[in-house]
This record gives structure tokens, C-alpha cells and sequence, in this order.
């Protein structure tokens, strides 16, 4: 049981009216709301080594991973990192060495074999080079998995049917997947991991083969599910986009270790561990701002700043209001106004000329009505 | 040399042509029978594979390369006993099916295994996530998915039994192989032995075109 704010909640996504994520209450301590969120997946001290040719070699080092009903949870990481080990080890397609793998209250790896098939089905998974099956059709893929149930032939017709449906290839059913394009296998697969209506949806970097804008379209499905069905997602990644277009939170992993967590909005707007700081540059161009500011810093006399804009504020003119009240003379070195799922953010790094004092009161006032400001 | 076919006896070559599709038949049919089993137990048993099985895999594949390795010719003669024991007689269309047959197994086998090898991990892997069991993953991935590398295999195997029918005439195998040894060579009758040859040849290009064609339909890649 996890307590997420509901005024960071609903501040991150403002479709949480239908989005089943827990019920709303009151803490004992009544000050706020928050949301009862219950984990559908606890990863518990998990290790996995490998043995190769006599020597061990280890993949995941302790991880502990609490992914909630409901949420998109992000796996960033660069290769090797481990990551896509520790997704595969979610549903126990490589058995890790020792640790727990809890999933809707049930630890996967103290299951028998035909157990942990039919746990599985509530397990889709989708992969970065889409796996289908080369030798049936478009039908006969989706159809599979219920196939492997025993559903009955009116059942499994009636299910494809939705299910091409919902992944918009009503059009394709007959084709063969050598003759689809990477975004129509992709959604295949994603169609065949649905099929059994799943709890949790694992993607093993599902976007990785694809080009730019197909990934936003497969994003946008997956997206879409998860709202239209409450499903769970759990996905793993080399690209900052992929975590900052879907995520609600995300955890780094390097060195077979999560090294840092939490929701995508603070993990990414306030990075903490090098590795994340590498990630965020790749979408935000740090190493140029480093040298603006040593540039500037070089001039003397002069604060410079980072100043973080949330959600409504993102559109306000707080920045210049405030600038124009206090004559100060500013300019901006960098800047970003973009957004995080569902949340617009900016983020403007600032040169404030003139006495260092005056300087310090305006940045007080921009805190006071409500941005964040970080003096570099 | 005469060109006339005088020696030619039309009823016998008949006979002989039946005969050897007979054996032909019956071997391929018990060939794949033995073989794609042994394959797949071989290509499960592998390393990495779902089964992995060091040791039996270790013996398995001793016993398929120990039969390989023995020529055709002598382990006909081999097996005689063997064969006595199965059907009855090592004489005939009869007798030559079992040599036939553990002759070309091995060999089936092993394309079997090579195909299976060529099916996508990921596509095995991908059904291990749906929750398929090893029975499911072998009939419904497997052997689907290889199926023109089988075609092909089983093609090629095929082909290979029509030779070696033709070769079970040097221990009285019957069919145009016999008909070609006792006419053609040891009668001096070239053009008995040109006939089956030419019967054999065609026989060959039918089943290798029908192979390529089934093959061709299967294949989606």
C-alpha cells in the first residue's frame, strides 16, 4: 500500500476521475487528500547473476520495486544496465538467482510450472522486435494465446474481432506479419498481449525498433489503454521520450541497481544521480547551457538562475511581471516550455543583471507566487 | 552399343517401378515418423533449449552420427539380422524397408534439428509469456514455424531414399535398383539399365519440384 497526494496526483494527470488507481480518503492526520494505491507488482531484493563460462556474472543487484494498479511505470536505463533482465524477470522468463517477484499477491518464483502458465496469462508482454508468429496470419496471432487457453472458436473470434478493433487493424486480419509495416507488428503484438485481459502489460522496449513517429502512435495506444482499461504498465527504455510522453513515475537503473525513483515530474526536473542527469541532457541540451553559463559567470557581477514553472503557471507571465515590478534586466541563457504526460512545465535558466542584493529580493518574490527557482 | 531396347522387358520394368515406390513410400512415411520425434527431442535437449539436457543430448546425438557415419551399403548388410527379426525376411520389398529407414532417420533427424534452430527465439520466448506449455510451444510454434525447412528436409530425404532403394538391390531389395543390377550389370544389358535409370531421374525431378512447391507455399517470411 502505497499513499500517493492527491494534489500531486491530480496536478499530474487530469483524467484521475476515471483512472481506477485506488479510492480517495482521509489520512488520520486530515490535512490532505490521498489516494489509497494498492502495488500490483513488488519486486523484492531481486539478484540475477549469470554463469558464464565458469565466472559470475551479475545483472541485478538488490532491486526493490513497488509498481502500482493503474500507473505506467518507466524503466530507463543504457544497455547493459540490466533492465531488460529485470523486466523479463517479472514474469519469470529468466528465473532470478534470489528475491521475490510479487505479482497481484502471488510470488511467482515459489510456483509450479503449470501454475506459473496460467499466471502468465494475466501477464502480457510485448517485445522490441515484435515476435510474432511468421507463419499465421494477422487473426491467428491475436488468436493465439487464446488459443493456448482453450477458448472456445466463437469466443476466440468474437475476442479478435475487439481486440483488431482497439489496435485500429480491422483492415489487416488476413495479412501476414512479413507484410505489415514495424508500427502495424507492434500493434499486433500489443493486440495478442490483450488478449487474455491481462493485469499487467510488460514492454521490452516495444518502441526501440521503431522511428520517431510511430513510436508517438504506439505511445499514444498505450496511452490509451491504459486509461480505457486501467491496465497496468510496466516498460522499459533507452529514450527519455518514451518515460516523459507516458510515464507517471520512473526508476534509473544502472549497474543492475535502481539508483533513483520516483514521479517522472520531480525525477526528471530535479535529477539527482549522474546517470539521470545524462538522460535529461539528452532532451535538454545541458552541455551548451554549461558553457553559457561559464561564459557569463566569467563576466562577473551577475546571478544566474534556473526557474521551474508547473502545470497553469507554465502559461502565466509570472517571469516578466515580476521582472517588470522590480526593474530588474534579465535574459534568458536557455529555456524549455514542454510537458510531462499530461503536465506543462517550463524551465528557463535566467541571467539577472545588476546589484546582487536587489537580484536576491526579485527571486524571492518569483518563489513567493509559486515557481521554483534554483540560483546556479 | 544397340539402341533398340530389345531386352527391355516393359512388365518387369512396371513391376520394378512399383516396387520401389512402394519401399519409397513406406520408408519416407516411417522415416518421419522415427525421425521428426528424434529431431525435436534432439533440438529440445540441446543447450539452452527448453528441455536442455547435457548428457542425454551427449548420447542422443553419439547414436544419430554413429548411424550416419556407417555408408548405406554396409549397414544394409549390417542390419540384416535386425531386419530378420522385424519383418520376417531381409529379402524383397519387405526386407528393404527397415534398413531403409534406420538409414535415413538419423539423417531426417538432423534437419529436423537444424530447422527447429532456425525458428525466431523470440517467438518461443514470446509464448513462454503467454503462459504455453512445452506440448503447446512444440505444436503450435515449432513445427509451424519451421514447416518449409521440414518440407525441405523431408525433400530432401525423400530424394535420398530413392538412391538408396536403387542401392538395396545388391542384397536382393527388389525394384528397379535390383532390375539395373542383375540386368544392366550383370547381364551387360545397357539398355535395361539405361531405362531405370531414366525412371529413377524422373522420379527424382517429381519429387524435388513438388518439394519446392510445397515449400514455396509455406514460406511467409
Amino acid at each position: 500500500m502505497r499513499r500517493v497526494d492527491a494534489n500531486v496526483y491530480m496536478r499530474c494527470s487530469p483524467f484521475f476521475v476515471y483512472e481506477k488507481r485506488g479510492f480517495l480518503f482521509f489520512t488520520r492526520h486530515v490535512d490532505r487528500f490521498c489516494w489509497e494505491v494498492d502495488a500490483l507488482i513488488q519486486l523484492q531484493q531481486l539478484h540475477k547473476s549469470y554463469q558464464v563460462q565458469g565466472k559470475t556474472i551479475p545483472a541485478l543487484l538488490g532491486i526493490d520495486l513497488s509498481i502500482d494498479k493503474g500507473e505506467i511505470y518507466g524503466i530507463i536505463g543504457h544497455s547493459g544496465a540490466g533492465k531488460s533482465t529485470l523486466i523479463r524477470c517479472i514474469n519469470l522468463l529468466e528465473r532470478p538467482t534470489s528475491g521475490q517477484v510479487v505479482v497481484d499477491g502471488v510470488d511467482l518464483t515459489k510456483l509450479d510450472d503449470s501454475k506459473l502458465q496460467e499466471k502468465r496469462r494475466q501477464i502480457g508482454m510485448i517485445f522490441q522486435h515484435f515476435n510474432l508468429l511468421s507463419s499465421a496470419t494477422v487473426g491467428e496471432n491475436v488468436a493465439f494465446p487464446l488459443k493456448l487457453a482453450n477458448r472456445s472458436k466463437a469466443e476466440i473470434q468474437k475476442r479478435v474481432d475487439e481486440l483488431l478493433k482497439l489496435v485500429g487493424l480491422e483492415a489487416h486480419r488476413d495479412k501476414y506479419p512479413s507484410q505489415l509495416s514495424g508500427g502495424q507488428k507492434q500493434r499486433v503484438g500489443i493486440a495478442r498481449a490483450l488478449a487474455n485481459d491481462p493485469k499487467v502489460l510488460l514492454c521490452d522496449e516495444a518502441t526501440s525498433a521503431l522511428d520517431p513517429q510511430t513510436t508517438n502512435s504506439i505511445l499514444a495506444l498505450l496511452l490509451d489503454i491504459n486509461r480505457k482499461l486501467g491496465l497496468t504498465i510496466v516498460l522499459i527504455t533507452h529514450e527519455m521520450h518514451v518515460i516523459r510522453s507516458i510515464c507517471d513515475r520512473v526508476g534509473v537503473i544502472d549497474g543492475g541497481k535502481i539508483v533513483e525513483s520516483g514521479e517522472v515530474l520531480d525525477v526528471f526536473l530535479k535529477p539527482q544521480h549522474p546517470t539521470t542527469q545524462e538522460f535529461v541532457e539528452q532532451v535538454a541540451d545541458s552541455s551548451e547551457l554549461r558553457e553559457a553559463v561559464a561564459h557569463e559567470k566569467a563576466a562577473g557581477n551577475r546571478t544566474i538562475a534556473r526557474v521551474t514553472f508547473l502545470g497553469e503557471k507554465t502559461y502565466q507571465p509570472i517571469l516578466f511581471q515580476t521582472m517588470q515590478e522590480t526593474g530588474t534586466v534579465f535574459s534568458i541563457l536557455q529555456g524549455t516550455i514542454s510537458r510531462m504526460k499530461d503536465t506543462p512545465y517550463g524551465q528557463l535558466v535566467v541571467e539577472l543583471e545588476g546589484d546582487v542584493r536587489q537580484n536576491e529580493k526579485t527571486i524571492e518574490t518569483l518563489r513567493q507566487r509559486g515557481l521554483e527557482v534554483e540560483v546556479i | 552399343m544397340d539402341w533398340t531396347l530389345e531386352n527391355v522387358d516393359w512388365s518387369e520394368i512396371a513391376e520394378g517401378t512399383i516396387d520401389t515406390l512402394t519401399m519409397l513410400g513406406f520408408s519416407t512415411l516411417f522415416t518421419i515418423l522415427i525421425g521428426l520425434p528424434l529431431g525435436i527431442i534432439l533440438f529440445l535437449t540441446s543447450r539452452g533449449q527448453l528441455l536442455q539436457n547435457q548428457v542425454f543430448y551427449a548420447i542422443a546425438s553419439f547414436v544419430v552420427n554413429i548411424l550416419r557415419s556407417v555408408p548405406f551399403i554396409i549397414l544394409m548388410i549390417l542390419l540384416i539380422p535386425v531386419t530378420k527379426v522385424i519383418v520376417g525376411t531381409s529379402l524383397g520389398v519387405l526386407g528393404a524397408i527397415p534398413p531403409l529407414v534406420i538409414g535415413a532417420a538419423p539423417f531426417f533427424a538432423r534437419l529436423v534439428e537444424t530447422s527447429l534452430r532456425e525458428v525466431d527465439r523470440g517467438v518461443i520466448e514470446a509464448a513462454q509469456s503467454m503462459g504455453a506449455s512445452n506440448w503447446q510451444i512444440i505444436w503450435n510454434v515449432l513445427l509451424p514455424e519451421s514447416r518449409p525447412g521440414l518440407v525441405a528436409g523431408i525433400t530432401i530425404t525423400t530424394v535420398a531414399l530413392v538412391s538408396y532403394t536403387a542401392m538395396s538391390g545388391v542384397i536382393g531389395g527388389g525394384g528397379l535398383g535390383d532390375l539395373a543390377i542383375r540386368y544392366g550389370y550383370q547381364r551387360f544389358q545397357t539398355d535395361v539399365m539405361i531405362v531405370t535409370v531414366i525412371i529413377l531421374l524422373v522420379l527424382v525431378q517429381i519429387l524435388q519440384s513438388l518439394g519446392d512447391r510445397l515449400v514455396m507455399r509455406f514460406s511467409r517470411k
